[in-house]
């Protein structure tokens, strides 16, 4: 696996909620290598740790990736006042991504908010054999809801309050879903709970889930050790792996929350 | 092109340039971006005898102009790092610096049995590691348990033996005065000073372990400061380390007694930056018509 470290430049921004924006960066040789499920480290001028964010989208033709990030501290602030044209420093692609499997496996994405952007680009890959329950506070958080549909996704939206699509949260209309159907794999990015009860869910029917971790993160490449997370290992016994070189995704029965 | 190779207690670096134990791995991670072998060294990660789980998350945190650390020394062990580690760096042509953590004396000197005969071409001494309750800067902050560790491992190994020291000190001269007397050949300065951050909305602080250490430029100065003390006052070769993240800093830093320079925090905002730190002495050196990177070491003139 290979990662680059480069300043390329933004070629679209776009404001897609409050505090949630949109880049596509045109980077050739990053989207060339990148698998969904990755991550890239954006270096923030004036502040010592780069943050990490997830890759929403990868267009191997045109040379771009896209990434999609909320306001959540000064870092990302920073990071949301780029303007198009401007460069942008990352690197990348990062980490372990989402099992792939062959045409004609039936997939469920889950996300919750920020937690949406990642699943994506897993989506995209099996069209109308994926359905994406997306989950948000309110009708002004939704976002990528016509991005799934564009990629043929059966799309199930909830939200907090009922303002759009369904009232209530993402897992309850997983275990819905999963009464009628059984997917090959579920793949979920969003809260701890809402993967805790995901995973859960997943093992008492039997299906394979993988989940998307975030931590605190240096590196980003595996050196440093900072973004520690509790995993079993396949002998039972417990230890610390990293999110950035081990995940961001694991197998939703390797982790202990 | 000025001459950048350095000599340390007598092992040969190509440059004074050597990733800092903690911040490389052991170099698997960077060798994707650049060859080691531009590197003056490396000092690999922290070694216990055993391996070690380091401490619960988070373990970072960004403070003004540097970052906590609480990883806690999470290492997969000796016999790991001389079986996996040691053969992956045999053929890098690379200076190759063994971080000795032991949580105890008995540790150290098992540890230090274990690296003879192995292609290690130096030895630091971790009795500074502010991130666990055993070992680390428990043996770091007093003369008389510095001193015993140090002549402990002095005598347990024929490699040359280099002391990463603690800030987190009243006297760090007093400290590095000791281990000379004990027969260290080399002493590196400065590990993390003792930090902390708090979340305000939930009055918890921000690291799982409380505090932890902190590193980058907002410890420079500090840094610059006790090398220059410590360098003027032990005959032994000094390394120095604590935020160095450009050519100019390590320039400043030997400047003020650093034989070679050690860069941490700096490789994770631009993963390049011990290689752009080679390049911009090496064109700083040119530009002051300096032939070899010896001729500046210690050359501050203080008022």
């Amino acid at each position: 696996m290979a990662y680059i470290q480069s300043v390329y430049p933004i070629v679209r921004k776009k404001n897609l909620a409050k505090n949630v924006y949109d880049f596509t960066i045109s980077c050739p040789p990053i989207a060339a290598e990148a698998v969904p499920g990755q991550f890239v480290h954006v270096k923030v001028a004036g502040f010592q740790l780069r943050r990490p964010i997830s890759i929403c989208g990868i267009d191997k033709e045109k040379g771009t990736i896209r990434i999609v990030f909320e306001i959540r501290g000064e870092g990302t602030e920073k990071i949301a006042k780029l303007n198009e044209g401007e460069l942008i420093d990352i690197l990348g692609p990062l980490g372990h991504g989402y099992t792939v499997l062959p045409e004609g496996k039936k997939v469920v994405v889950i996300g919750g908010g920020i937690g949406v952007p990642p699943l994506l680009q897993t989506a995209a890959q099996y069209g109308e054999n994926a359905t994406a329950i997306i989950g948000f506070r309110n009708a002004a958080a939704v976002i990528l809801k016509e991005d799934f549909e564009k990629n043929g996704n059966h799309v199930i939206l909830c939200t907090d309050d009922g303002t759009a699509g369904r009232h209530g949260f993402v897992t309850a209309a997983l275990e819905e879903l999963l009464e009628k159907e059984t997917p090959d794999l579920i793949c979920a990015c969003g809260p701890m709970p809402m993967l805790r009860i995901v995973a859960g869910i997943a093992e008492k029917k039997g299906i394979e889930c993988e989940i998307s971790l975030e931590e605190r993160m240096a590196c980003g490449v595996g050196a440093c050790l900072g973004c520690a997370c509790k995993t079993r290992k396949s002998d039972g016994t417990e230890g610390y792996s990293h999110v950035c070189k081990n995940g961001p995704v694991f197998n939703s029965k390797e982790v202990v929350f | 092109m000025a001459d950048l190779r350095v000599k340390v207690a007598g092992v040969s670096f190509k440059n004074p340039v050597i990733p800092a134990s903690g911040a490389f791995g052991f170099g698997r991670e960077y060798e994707k971006l650049y060859p080691l072998s531009m590197l003056g060294g490396i000092s690999c990660k922290g070694t216990t005898l055993n391996l070690k789980d380091g401490n619960p998350p988070p373990r970072i945190a960004e403070t003004p102009s540097g970052m906590l650390n609480s990883v806690g020394l999470q290492n997969p062990g000796i016999d790991h790092f001389i079986n996996e580690e040691l053969p992956y760096l045999a053929d890098k042509n690379v200076t190759i610096i063994a971080n000795v953590a032991g949580s105890t004396v008995e540790d150290c000197i098992e540890i230090a049995h274990k690296l003879e005969g192995t292609n290690v071409d130096m030895i630091e001494l971790n009795i500074s590691c502010p991130n666990v309750k055993q070992g680390g800067a428990a043996f770091g902050t007093s003369p008389e348990m510095a001193a015993s560790v140090t002549r402990a491992v002095r005598d347990a190994t024929t490699k040359p033996l280099m002391v990463k020291l603690s800030p987190n000190v009243t006297s760090i001269v007093d400290i590095a005065k000791a281990v000379e007397a004990e027969g260290a050949d080399a002493v590196s300065l400065i590990n993390t000073l003792l930090g902390m951050r708090i979340d305000i909305n939930t009055r918890r602080p921000i690291l799982r372990n409380n505090v932890g250490g902190l590193s980058g430029p907002a410890v420079f100065p500090v840094a610059v400061r006790m090398v220059w003390q410590v360098a003027n006052a032990v005959k032994i070769p000094v390394v120095g380390m604590g935020g160095i993240a450009s050519g100019k800093d390590a320039i400043e830093m030997m400047m003020a007694g650093a034989s070679a320079v050690q860069v941490g925090a700096a490789i994770f905002v631009d993963p390049y930056a011990p290689v752009h730190i080679i390049e911009e002495m090496n064109q700083w050196l040119d530009e002051h018509g300096i032939a070899s990177v010896n001729e500046i070491v210690g050359t501050v003139r203080p008022w």
